[in-house]
């Protein structure tokens, strides 16, 4: 277990040692917030949805936790670039222990990054329906953020390429953001639409915060904990397996 | 300790290793001596289960390192050719990681960490970022990390590459102490004469992917009828300059390599 925590320590420790990292990534998501919670919320009243703010506020924090934690796999690339990889591969640790280290690591800071978000939406006006569903939306927050870590790194390691990752990236990562409900209810939405959502997994992600903070889910939170689970276990062995093909 | 028999290693229609043999007895330091290109790195990495062979059969400790890797990986320690430390994290931190991989427990970890790093006289920095290290701490401090698990066997790749003489000096002093003291075996590959003679017990030089002769400083110096293992070396290998044949051109083999599977 110790290569585990010690892996995803290391992580964490990159992570709070670039304090510019942390600051820029926040301003994507206050964007999105002040742009569309603030810009949109008068049409959306009007339409009879009430408060917009309340309704994007859980969507703009698995954003900005989808963001960190996808992009994480880059420190995988990083790792080729400046050799730590090779320590890692030539150490005698499963390469699942491996696997799991690196994403739970990611997935920790990017879980930091959800919080820090969580109290810009609170400094803007959200306010969650009740203090008691805090855990529940936090365990969503945590399976969002090891399910991406997880697809990050997997991508990173199979991806080489440095100029490639950010590319590839960006056009995985933004139709799942976009078609996840994040920005939209799923309930009056086409039939289309909600079909292809729901082969989105950040749409379970968005929907069990969304339940536990506003009170209103689409899918019901057990469909939502079920599917973001079975898909995060897939994509650590599927990473795993990646893990023992690199060659160096 | 090591075993190698006809071990082949192609890369595409590029051959790397061509048929080499060669066995290392316990506690023996061996050095791989060839010019840029000949195949030593290539042979370490099949060595330490970071690549497959295309032929031939290897040993490590009686353990293929193909089919029982995470044994394998168990017995040896590495010092890779490039940095392979993280400069994000300070030395002490790289070592402590070193050891958790390597599943050295605690306490023994700290001792051993704090006697090796006090040997390479890294221990006044142990608290900082290795980024701010120079040259040659950084290689003190991967070949500090190597001997942390005890290894039975330590493998150098050019540990030596971009170091002044005093480095290399007491750099060499070190690893024919820790052989001596914890009788570790050792494989290194170096493409400077002096070294290999004043270190290694048994040379192999290898050349164009095949070994063209082994035995210690003297043998291969009575066999070419020269005096100096320099002599020796550009009898035994020709005076051509060589290119590195992993040059664009391989990587993009090794990328393309990558994608198809």
């Amino acid at each position: 277990m110790e290569p585990i925590y010690m892996l995803g320590l290391r992580e964490v420790k990159r992570y709070t040692r670039s304090k510019p990292q942390i600051i820029a990534s926040l301003g994507q998501p206050l964007l999105y917030l002040l742009a569309l919670g603030f810009g949109l919320g008068a049409v959306y009243q009007k339409a009879g949805g009430g408060s917009y703010l309340q309704f994007i506020s859980p969507g703009i924090i698995g954003m900005a936790v989808l963001f960190s934690s996808v992009f994480s796999g880059i420190a995988l690339l990083w790792d080729r670039q400046f050799g730590f990889l090779k320590e890692t591969l030539v150490a005698p640790v499963p390469r699942l222990e491996i696997m799991i280290g690196r994403t739970l690591g990611s997935a920790t800071t990017s879980m930091f990054q959800g919080l820090l978000v969580s109290v810009v939406c609170l400094i803007a006006g959200f306010r969650p329906i009740s203090l008691a569903s805090i855990p529940l939306a936090f365990l969503f927050l945590l399976l969002i953020a090891i399910l991406f870590a997880a697809l990050g790194t997997t991508i990173g390691s199979v991806i080489p390429d440095m100029q490639a990752f950010p590319i590839v990236m960006n056009f995985l990562v933004l139709p799942i953001f976009f078609l996840s409900g994040a920005l939209f209810p799923l309930d009056s939405s086409p039939k289309a639409l909600k079909i292809i959502s729901a082969f989105d997994p950040l749409s379970y992600g968005v929907d069990g915060m969304r339940g536990a903070l506003v009170g209103h889910s689409h899918y019901g939170p057990l469909v939502d904990a079920v599917v973001l689970c079975g898909i995060a276990i897939v994509l650590l062995c599927i990473g795993a397996w990646r893990f023992s093909k690199i060659e160096i | 300790m090591i075993r190698v028999q006809q071990l082949v290693k192609k890369f595409g229609d590029f051959t790397a290793v061509d048929n080499v043999s060669f066995d290392v007895a316990k506690g023996e330091i061996f050095a791989f001596l060839g010019p840029n290109g000949a195949g030593k790195t290539t042979t370490i990495k099949m060595l330490t289960t970071l690549l497959a062979p295309t032929s031939g059969t290897l040993e490590i400790d009686g353990m293929n390192p193909v089919e029982k890797q995470h044994e394998v990986r168990k017995q040896f320690g590495i010092v890779f050719q490039d940095p392979s430390l993280d400069q994000d994290l300070t030395a002490w931190e790289n070592m402590e990681l070193h050891g958790a991989l390597y599943h050295v427990p605690r306490k023994v970890r700290k001792q051993r960490a704090e006697l090796l790093l006090k040997l390479f006289e890294l221990w006044d920095r142990k608290d900082s970022l290795v980024k701010t290290f120079s040259g040659g701490m950084k290689r003190r401090l991967e070949i500090a990390r190597g001997f942390l698990h005890t290894p039975k066997i330590l493998f150098l790749d050019e540990p030596t590459l971009g170091l002044d003489p005093q480095s290399r000096n007491q750099l060499w002093t070190h690893v024919k102490n820790l052989n001596q003291n914890e009788g570790v075996t050792v494989f290194l590959t170096t493409h400077y004469m002096d070294e290999a003679d004043r270190v290694a017990s048994r040379i192999a030089v290898i050349d164009h992917g095949k070994i063209v002769a082994i035995g210690s400083s003297a043998e291969l110096k009575a066999q070419t009828g020269k005096e100096s293992l320099e002599d020796a070396f550009l009898a035994l290998t020709g005076t051509a300059i060589r290119d590195e044949t992993a040059g664009s051109a391989e990587q993009m083999r090794q990328v393309a390599k990558m994608w198809r599977r």
